[in-house]
């Protein structure tokens, strides 16, 4: 919601401008190639750590509010991904975890005025689904050795198929990280376009003297629902996107 | 030919903003900006970063704190059964005490009670025998004074008789008036 201050000043709405990176730091963070995006990487895993240790400072056994908070986060995505995944499911937790909280904070951080949302980029989108996406091949080959491969022709197909089904399983199979990746990229988007574009009404609509200050009411109060609508999509597609990378993972320590 | 470039000219500006919206629009796509290739390598290292954290200090923490609340939990659960069975053996065993404690007094009771029954019979016997023995001593006693008294009869009757035939007719034979006796008294 950068953008706001970057609507252009006259008839147009610059929508994507919220999207643009910027060195942050001066000189040192244009050397660096440091923009806004790795800032708020860092804003969000500190929120996520620092909740973290705060929460379970007490240890106590009859835990308090915060603490509460932080075990039933623990809780959520450990019976996610022992659920999930199976067995082996314990092993895959801290990585399922960073993944949730690492989405979960970029999609809530980028909810407030004047933060960036670098779920929003498809680059750092791409990157994290082909992180999970090789995470899962290295695990197909740690648990299955090269034998994962006959995945890719379901047991009991007849073999004049196999020229047929092999291309069809295994496009779907490197679709994975471009689906998973466009799904959350483009529901950032998408979200936060309309934010800006409703704000840009709002403005608009503003500068037509009084008539416009009331119609500009109309604006605030769709941006305000579709704040809420993004708090539950912004919570959903953190959520889809760990689950899919457990799935993928189960496929990979199924025998 | 003359109106072709100036209906371009005119065009130009109109085609330019959507192209220019294409270009400068979806920075995400801008693959030549530094700054995108940027944040995927700071992403990577932060992400590295988040995991390490997490996975050696963050989870284990939390993990640990479960753990504990969990063993505590099982322990306290553990001692109150352990005090409850305590409790129920100390109660059987009170119930078993009580139970034996009421067996010893009755039997007891009835040990003392036959006892009781046991001397009062060899009282009663005792009693009976000593009595017994004093009847028949009594009887014996009796007998023999029946029969001092029957063995003197002959002798008193005698006397007797001697004293009144000497009273009668003055004189007296011993001899005849004791075979007299002796004769009436057979």
């Amino acid at each position: 919601m950068t953008g706001e201050a970057s609507v252009a000043a006259g008839s147009t709405i610059d929508a994507l401008g919220q999207f643009e990176l910027h060195p942050v730091l001066g000189h040192l963070g244009e050397a660096l190639r440091f923009s806004q995006s790795p800032l708020f990487m860092l804003i969000a895993v500190a929120i996520v750590l620092v909740f973290l240790y705060v929460g379970m400072r007490p240890a106590a056994v009859v835990p308090g509010r915060l603490q509460a908070a932080a075990e039933i986060s623990y809780d959520f995505v450990h019976d996610l991904a022992v659920s999930t995944i199976g067995e082996n499911g314990a092993t895959f937790f801290p990585f399922v975890f960073a993944i949730f909280f690492f989405i979960l904070a970029g999609n809530y951080l980028g909810l407030l005025p004047f933060a960036f949302t670098y779920t929003s980029h498809i680059a750092v989108t791409f990157g994290l689904a082909i992180m999970v996406f090789v995470i899962s091949i290295l695990a197909s080959i740690r648990f299955q050795g090269v034998g994962f491969l006959k995945h890719f022709l379901p047991a009991g197909t007849p073999v004049w198929l196999a020229p047929l089904l092999v291309p069809i399983e295994l496009i779907s199979f490197l679709s994975r990280p471009v689906s998973l990746s466009i799904r959350l990229f483009a529901n950032m988007v998408a979200g936060h376009v309309l934010l800006e574009v409703f704000a840009g009404f709002t403005i608009m609509l503003a500068g037509l003297g009084a008539f416009g200050h009331v119609l500009a009411i109309a604006p605030i109060a769709i941006n305000i629902a579709l704040t809420a609508l993004e708090l539950l999509v912004g919570v959903l597609q953190a959520y889809v996107f760990a689950i899919l990378t457990c799935i993928y993972l189960r496929e990979a320590v199924a025998h | 030919m003359y109106r072709t470039p100036r209906l371009f000219l005119f065009a130009a500006p109109l085609a330019a903003v959507p192209g220019r919206a294409v270009a400068a629009g979806m920075p995400q796509l801008n693959f030549h900006d530094p700054l995108l290739i940027g944040q995927v390598v700071w992403g990577a290292v932060i992400f590295g970063g988040f995991y390490l954290a997490l996975s050696r200090f963050a989870l284990p923490r939390v993990e640990r704190v479960l753990t504990n609340r969990r063993t505590r939990i099982q322990s306290d659960l553990d001692v109150a059964r352990k005090a409850k069975a305590e409790a129920d053996r100390a109660s059987a065993e009170l119930l078993s005490a009580r139970h034996e404690a009421a067996e010893q007094a009755r039997a007891h009771v009835e040990r003392i009670q036959s006892e009781a029954r046991a001397s009062a019979d060899a009282h009663a016997a005792e009693t009976a025998k000593r009595l017994e023995a004093e009847i028949a001593n009594a009887e014996t006693r009796i007998t023999q004074s029946r029969e001092q008294a029957l063995s003197s009869l002959s002798e008193i009757a005698t006397s007797t008789t001697q004293d009144l035939v000497a009273r009668l007719i003055g004189t007296q034979d011993e001899q005849t008036v004791a075979s007299a006796v002796k004769r009436v008294s057979a």
